[in-house]
């Protein structure tokens, strides 16, 4: 009796409700934002660099002691084992070269987005934004390449804003990025493009937000590189144990290298916020009519 | 029925929220699974071991069917909090304490924690010695057990009840609990001279006490038997036990005397930091230049924003100080 009464209600509510009705037809579950799923690659970019040259620091907002740490760096720190593998950073690493593979997870009843996913062919990275509310893990939780990471949607602008990142690189010739280092981006899709829009900030190692672009088109090609399988060796025959090559202060013989090849005053080669903007053109020629 | 079901998930809600527990589906990472208490802070690391932050020290705690085992106990103001912790872990009975240093941060508790634990006795001692079950073992090297007492008639550095009651003197202890080997490891002359690693074998953890930390230089205490070489030694002896499961992520984790959870990369980063400061004020050594001219020259400079602490032992200063006294003592110390 109170099964067929509660029957008679629902269906009185159905009839009652187009609302309810459209519910089931799938628009109940309307959310901002638009889909990002799919194969994507960077196209050539601001910071498609390739290997950086050492003591290219041009155009990154570093700090005197970052500067410092980059100018003591030897390329044959990556011959010590643990360094062999050493993944790029979230940050870092969007900068490509890779393959990007982003999809959704829904919750199977509600269809409710749960979080966006992303693998990243480069040293195979998983990445999760969590688009749920969840709050970030505690200071004292474990770091990790990718950080933990949060999303909203801004409109059809996907923010994701990224915590508990270790300790790498803001740039791959050593200059340094600490593991208090936090990272906001936006994604923007436009067609097959995707417009990705990154801004690190770091305590440790930055005086100000240091903001890279870059767009990443679709891909449907098969036969993508997906696979990173890296192991350590011995590079090096008889290296100590515990070794850690770098220079001592003042002892570095390349810092002027970079700078030498491209006609650029050293002061721009190393680095700091203000060599980010145009104004430091007019410093350029200013310090290149000192030289001469 | 429907309201049995909610009443059960509001009270099971409730429950979470007033915990502060935070619970995932995914366990892929060691902040799945977490607590958060006023300043402390209890995390799930990884098999049998948690770690309790925000007490001074890092406490390390394994529990298991057999009862609790703790690395460390922290600050002496906290002896309560860390109880309240543990209990929330395991009501299993506390049997065995393991001191990785004599310094007051990570033993300050001791005593409060012996208490509430047992030591499982048997055979002749039950009878003989009355009050053998009574109290937690506590493990250390001899050296911490010296650095705690004092001879008759002089002053300890701490009470009876906090020394260490099973000592070892060289090599390692070893102890096999809640299904789990647990080995303790020396470390000589490292951050004192009674450093000890204790690895969990099974849970595939590894608790540093202060030869690692993640929040400052590390403090080397050169006046009771650290020194730069041995702390180095001893990190690289952590890299070697450790083994990542992917690209230098995740596999053994790590736990520091201060700060968050670790892996092997994140102690490579350490290394490498020490070393290379090392390498300066050895250089500097080299060229005759004195304490204060190395102080000046700013070799930590590069580091200094990351790793030095405000005040106390984990300063830029102390740090350099304490590698020039430890080379100037002895340049392979």
């Amino acid at each position: 009796m109170r099964h067929t009464s509660l029957l008679i209600l629902i269906f009185a509510g159905l009839v009652q409700s187009p609302g309810a009705m459209a519910q089931f037809s799938g628009s109940f579950n309307a959310q901002p934002g638009i889909d990002l799923s799919g194969a994507w690659s960077p196209a050539p970019h601001e910071e498609s660099i390739g290997n950086p040259a050492i003591a290219d620091f041009l155009g990154v907002p570093i700090n005197k002691g970052a500067r410092a740490l980059g100018l003591a760096w030897s390329p044959s720190r990556v011959t010590v084992p643990e360094h062999q593998c050493q993944v790029h950073v979230a940050p870092y690493i969007m900068g490509g070269p890779l393959n990007l593979r982003i999809w959704e997870e829904r919750q199977s009843q509600s269809q409710k987005l749960e979080d966006i996913r992303m693998y990243i062919s480069t040293y195979e990275q998983n990445r999760t934004i969590w688009m749920d509310d969840r709050p970030h893990p505690p200071e004292a939780a474990a770091h990790t390449w990718m950080g933990f990471s949060t999303g909203k949607w801004e409109g059809n602008t996907l923010t994701v804003y990224t915590t508990h990142l270790k300790a790498g690189y803001l740039r791959r010739n050593g200059l340094p990025e600490s593991d208090q280092a936090t990272l906001t981006e936006h994604f923007m899709r436009h067609g097959d493009y995707l417009l990705h829009v990154s801004e690190v900030t770091d305590p440790a190692t930055l005086t100000e937000p240091f903001v890279r672009t870059q767009i990443f088109r679709r891909i449907s090609e098969e036969g993508q590189n997906w696979l990173y399988p890296c192991e350590s060796v011995v590079e090096i025959a008889n290296q100590p144990r515990g070794a850690v090559p770098n220079y001592l202060p003042d002892e570095n013989p390349f810092i002027a290298e970079f700078a030498a090849k491209y006609g650029i005053p050293l002061a721009a080669t190393l680095g700091g916020a203000e060599t980010m903007y145009p104004e430091f053109q007019r410093k350029m020629k200013e310090l290149a009519a000192l030289r001469k | 029925m429907a309201k049995l079901i909610f009443a059960s998930a509001a009270a099971t809600i409730g429950i979470f929220a007033i915990a502060g527990l935070v619970f995932a589906q995914k366990n892929q990472f060691p902040w799945d699974d977490y607590r958060v208490e006023g300043d402390l802070t209890t995390i799930h690391v990884q098999g049998n071991v948690y770690m309790i932050h925000g007490l001074g020290g890092n406490v390390a705690v394994q529990i298991g069917d057999t009862g609790v085992l703790v690395v460390n106990t922290g600050l002496e103001q906290n002896s309560s909090k860390l109880i309240a912790a543990i209990r929330k872990l395991s009501d299993k009975p506390l049997q065995y304490i393991i001191n990785t240093c004599a310094h007051p941060d990570q033993t300050g508790g001791n005593e409060a924690l012996r208490k509430i634990g047992v030591t499982i006795t048997g055979a002749n001692v039950t009878g003989d010695i009355a009050d053998a079950g009574q109290g937690a073992q506590i493990i250390a090297h001899e050296n911490v057990l010296d650095r705690l007492s004092a001879p008759t008639g002089q002053k300890a550095a701490a009470p009876a009840g906090a020394w260490p009651t099973d000592t070892y003197v060289s090599g390692q202890k070893e102890v096999f609990f809640n299904e789990e080997p647990v080995e303790v490891r020396w470390q000589p002359a490292a951050h004192t001279d009674g450093d000890s690693l204790v690895i969990f074998r099974r849970s595939d953890v590894v608790a540093t006490g202060d030869i690692f930390s993640t929040v400052s230089y590390p403090f080397i205490d050169v006046e009771r038997g650290g020194g730069i070489q041995g702390e180095i030694d001893a990190l690289n002896n952590i890299i070697d036990i450790a083994i990542p499961k992917h690209e230098e992520e995740g596999g053994t984790y790590i736990i520091p005397g201060h700060g968050r959870i670790c892996d092997e990369f994140d102690v490579v980063e350490y290394r490498d930091m020490v070393t290379i400061v090392r390498d300066r004020v050895r250089n500097a050594i080299k060229k005759g230049m004195t304490l204060e001219q190395i102080k000046t020259a700013g070799f930590t400079k590069d580091y200094d924003a990351r790793w030095s602490a405000k005040e106390g032992p984990g300063t830029a200063d102390n740090f350099v100080a304490a590698i020039y006294r430890s080379l100037k003592a002895s340049p392979s110390r």
